[in-house]
C-alpha cells in the first residue's frame, strides 16, 4: 500500500469495490470460524456436564424414587442417559442442527422454547447495560484523560476503582435497598408492573414490542423496570470502560496527528471528538465486546436478586437441578451471543478504521 | 520584505523528573516575509522546541520567556484562544513524518477542509472546491478522487505533499516545516523542497525549515541559523554560512557531510555528542567538542556578534580566521 503509487487515488472506485469484496471474504472467514467454535463449545460443555459429580436422576427424582431402581431406569431411558456418552453427544448435535435442544427435565418443555422466552429478557437487559456503560464510561474516561493527574482524574480514578472492585451482589443489594425500598424511585423487580400484560411477542424485547404496538404505558413500565438491574450490571463495566478509555485516549493523545490537529487551530473539543476518540474507539469496543460477555454472567446474580425472568435465572435453576439439556442449551446460547458480539466488534473495526476495509 | 517574525531572547524550560531544564536558551532570530529561513542543528539542539514554542504546542508543564513578535503581536503572551486563532490560520506546521502526522482514519477531504471551515467559515462545498485546488497546487494527480481517499493509499512523498496542502489551506504567512524531508526517500526529497520554494514565491509565504541536514539547507534556504545546545551558534545568509563558516560547530557539520567527489575519506565526524537536556556545559556549549577551544570558552558565555554584514557567529576567538 505504501509503495510509490501516484495513481492510487485514481483507482478509488476500484478500490471501493475491492474493499467491499475483501470485507465479505473477511466476514465469511469469521463466520466459518464461528461455526467451528460453536461446535467446539458444545463438545466442551457436553464433556463438562458428564464430569459433574452428580446424577441427574438423583437430582430430579424424589427421595422415594431414588430407592426405586425401576423409576431411576425409566428416567434414564426417557432422557437417553442409558446410552454411551459419544452417542449421546452425536444425538445431541444432530438434534441441535434441527433446532432441537432437547427437553428440560425441570420445566418439562422443549429447551428451545424455554430459551426463546428467557434469552430476549437477558439480551435486552445486557444491551441496556452496555449502552449505559459505554455512554457513561467513555465520557468519564475522556474527562479523566484530558485532565490527566489533575483533580477530576484523581476523583474518577477512585470511582472506576470502586466500580470494578465492588462485588455485584453488594451493589445490587444497596441499590435495591436505596432506590426501591427506601425511596421508592424505581420498581424492585420483574419486567413489568404487576397486572400488566406482556406486549405481543415479536422480538421478545418488551421495550421494542411495546413501542411497535404503540403501548406506551407498557413501554414506560418496561423501561423503568430495566433501569435498576442494568444500573447494577453497569457499575462494573462502567469502571472497566473508564479505565480503558482513559488509557487509550492518553496513548492516542501522544500521536503526531493529534499535534497536527492542534496545529491547525481546531477547538480542543473537535480535536478530542474527531481526532482522538475515533482511534481510541478501536480499543474501547474491543473491551466493550468482552464486557458484554461479563454482563451475561453477571446477569445470573442480578436476575435472581431482581426476579428478572431471564437466562441467568434459567441457568441458575438448571444448574442447581442438574438439568443437563437446559445447561447445554444455555451454554450454546451464551457461546452464540459471544460469537455474534465478536463479529459485531470486528465489523465495527472496519467502520472505524478505513485501513481495515482497504487491505 | 519586512520582518514577519522577530524572536527575542526565547528561553524554553521543559519539565523533567529532576525539575525544569532549558531546551532553548536565550535564542534570538528574525524571519522576513517571503524568505526561507533554515534552522540547523543536531537532534536535541532545541530546533523543534523552538517551533513548538511559537505554536504554543509545547509539552505539558513547559515554560517560556522572551518574546516572539509575529505580525505585531507577541505569540508567547497570547491566550490559548488567541493562539488557536493564529495556528493553522496565520502560522501552519508541516511535520517530519507524514505517515504519522496525517490522521490514518480520516479522509483527505476531512483533513483538508476542517480548518478551512473553522477559520475561514467556508461552506462544505466551498471548502471542497478549495481543497481540490490545493491538491492540484501540490501536484496530486486527480485531486477530486484523492479527496475521498485515506492517507494509507498514498506514497510517502504524496503524503507529504498532502500534509503541505493541509498546512497551506488557510493561506498562512508563515510555515514551520520540521524536518519536512527526513522521513522521505532521497529521490522525492528534492521534489518537496522545490515545492516549498515554489510556494513561497507564488504565495508570499515565509518558511522556516528545521533540519539537521545542511544539504537540504543548501538547496533552499535564504538564510541559515545553526543551533547548538539551545543557542545560536551562527546565523547568516546561506552562501556566507556554508562557504565561510565562522563557528567551529558549523565547520564540523559541513565536514561531516559526504562529498561524493572527494570520496569517503573526507568524512570527518564531530567527536562526542550533543549535550543531553539540562547538561549543557558552562561557557560556550560546544567547547568540550571543539578543537579550537581556549580556556575562556569554558567560562565565558559567548554572544553572537557580527563577523561580516548580516553574518553573526557566537565564537569570539574566531579560530577559523574569517574570510579575509
Amino acid at each position: 500500500m505504501s509503495s510509490a503509487n501516484p495513481t492510487a487515488a485514481a483507482s478509488g472506485a476500484g478500490q471501493r469495490a475491492r474493499s467491499g469484496r475483501g470485507l465479505l471474504r473477511f466476514l465469511a472467514r469469521r463466520l466459518a470460524a464461528a461455526v467451528l467454535l460453536c461446535a467446539g463449545i458444545t463438545l466442551v460443555a457436553f464433556v463438562l456436564t458428564q464430569l459433574v459429580p452428580g446424577d441427574p436422576a438423583t437430582a430430579n427424582l424424589g427421595q422415594r424414587a431414588i430407592g426405586d431402581p425401576a423409576a431411576v431406569a425409566a428416567f434414564r431411558a426417557k432422557y437417553g442417559l442409558d446410552r454411551p456418552v459419544p452417542l449421546q453427544y452425536l444425538t445431541y448435535l444432530g438434534n441441535l442442527l434441527q433446532g432441537n435442544l432437547g427437553m428440560s427435565q425441570q420445566s418439562h418443555r422443549a429447551v428451545a422454547q424455554d430459551l426463546a422466552e428467557y434469552v430476549p429478557a437477558t439480551i435486552e437487559l445486557a444491551l441496556f447495560a452496555i449502552v449505559l456503560s459505554l455512554l457513561v464510561g467513555v465520557a468519564l474516561g475522556v474527562v479523566a484523560a484530558v485532565n490527566r493527574d489533575r483533580w477530576p482524574d484523581q476523583v474518577l480514578r477512585v470511582v472506576s476503582l470502586g466500580g470494578v472492585s465492588m462485588p455485584t451482589f453488594w451493589v445490587a443489594l444497596v441499590a435495591f435497598y436505596l432506590l426501591f425500598f427506601k425511596f421508592g424511585l424505581l420498581p424492585g423487580g420483574g419486567r413489568l408492573d404487576p397486572g400488566m400484560n406482556a406486549p405481543p411477542h415479536l422480538t421478545g424485547f418488551y421495550t421494542v414490542d411495546a413501542a411497535l404496538g404503540g403501548q406506551w404505558d407498557v413501554w414506560w413500565s418496561a423501561v423503568r423496570h430495566l433501569v435498576l438491574p442494568s444500573l447494577v450490571l453497569a457499575v462494573y463495566t462502567v469502571g472497566m470502560l473508564m479505565r480503558f478509555t482513559r488509557a487509550s485516549v492518553l496513548e492516542i493523545l501522544g500521536n503526531d496527528y493529534v499535534r497536527a490537529a492542534r496545529a491547525k487551530g481546531l477547538p480542543e473539543r473537535v480535536v478530542i471528538m474527531r481526532h482522538v476518540l475515533r482511534p481510541a474507539m478501536v480499543a474501547i469496543i474491543t473491551v466493550a465486546g468482552v464486557a458484554f460477555g461479563s454482563l451475561l454472567s453477571g446477569a445470573v446474580l442480578v436476575e435472581n436478586i431482581f426476579s428478572w425472568p431471564g437466562l441467568g435465572q434459567y441457568a441458575y435453576h438448571s444448574a442447581v437441578n442438574l438439568d443437563l439439556p437446559a445447561i447445554m442449551g444455555v451454554s450454546v446460547v451464551v457461546a452464540a451471543v459471544y460469537i455474534v458480539m465478536n463479529l459485531l466488534v470486528d465489523l465495527l473495526y472496519g467502520v472505524i478504521d478505513p485501513r481495515i476495509r482497504l487491505t | 520584505m519586512g520582518v514577519l517574525l522577530e524572536v527575542e531572547n526565547l528561553t524554553v524550560w521543559l519539565a523533567t523528573r529532576r525539575g525544569p531544564r532549558k531546551a532553548v536558551d536565550d535564542l534570538s532570530f528574525r524571519v522576513d516575509s517571503g524568505e526561507i529561513f533554515g534552522i540547523a542543528g543536531e537532534s536535541g539542539s532545541g530546533k523543534t522546541m523552538t517551533a513548538m514554542a511559537l505554536l504554543g504546542l509545547l509539552p505539558h508543564a513547559a515554560r517560556t520567556s522572551g518574546r516572539a513578535v509575529f505580525e505585531g503581536r507577541d505569540l508567547l503572551a497570547m491566550s490559548p484562544g488567541e493562539l488557536r486563532a493564529v495556528r493553522g490560520r496565520r502560522i501552519a506546521m508541516v511535520s517530519q513524518d507524514p505517515s504519522t502526522s496525517l490522521h490514518p482514519m480520516l479522509s483527505i477531504e476531512t483533513q483538508l477542509t476542517e480548518h478551512m471551515r473553522h477559520h475561514l467559515g467556508l461552506s462544505g462545498s466551498q471548502a471542497r472546491g478549495r481543497a481540490v485546488e490545493l491538491l492540484a497546487t501540490v501536484r496530486i494527480p486527480d485531486p477530486e478522487r484523492a479527496l475521498g481517499a485515506h492517507p494509507a493509499q498514498f506514497s510517502g512523498g504524496m503524503r507529504q505533499r498532502i500534509a503541505i496542502a493541509v498546512a497551506l489551506a488557510c493561506e498562512p504567512r508563515l510555515l514551520l516545516a520540521d524536518e519536512p524531508t527526513t522521513a522521505l526517500d532521497v529521490t522525492v526529497q528534492a521534489g518537496i523542497l522545490r515545492l516549498l520554494d515554489r510556494l513561497r514565491r507564488e504565495q508570499d509565504l515565509a518558511v522556516v525549515v528545521i533540519t539537521h541536514d545542511l544539504g537540504v539547507m543548501s538547496a533552499v534556504a535564504d538564510r541559515i541559523c545553526v543551533m547548538y545546545g539551545g543557542r545560536v551558534a551562527e546565523v547568516g545568509p546561506r552562501r556566507d554560512v556554508l562557504t565561510r563558516p565562522r563557528h567551529p560547530y558549523t565547520k564540523g557539520l559541513l565536514d561531516a557531510l559526504p562529498h561524493p567527489e572527494s570520496g569517503a575519506a573526507a568524512l570527518r565526524p564531530i567527536p562526542g555528542g550533543p549535550p543531553p537536556l539540562g547538561e549543557v556545559p558552562e561557557g560556550c556549549p560546544f567547547h568540550p567538542r571543539c578543537g579550537f577551544a581556549v580556556p575562556e570558552c569554558r567560562t565565558d558565555r559567548p554572544v553572537p556578534a557580527l563577523v561580516e554584514p548580516a553574518h553573526e557567529s557566537a565564537c569570539p576567538p574566531d579560530p577559523l580566521g574569517g574570510a579575509a
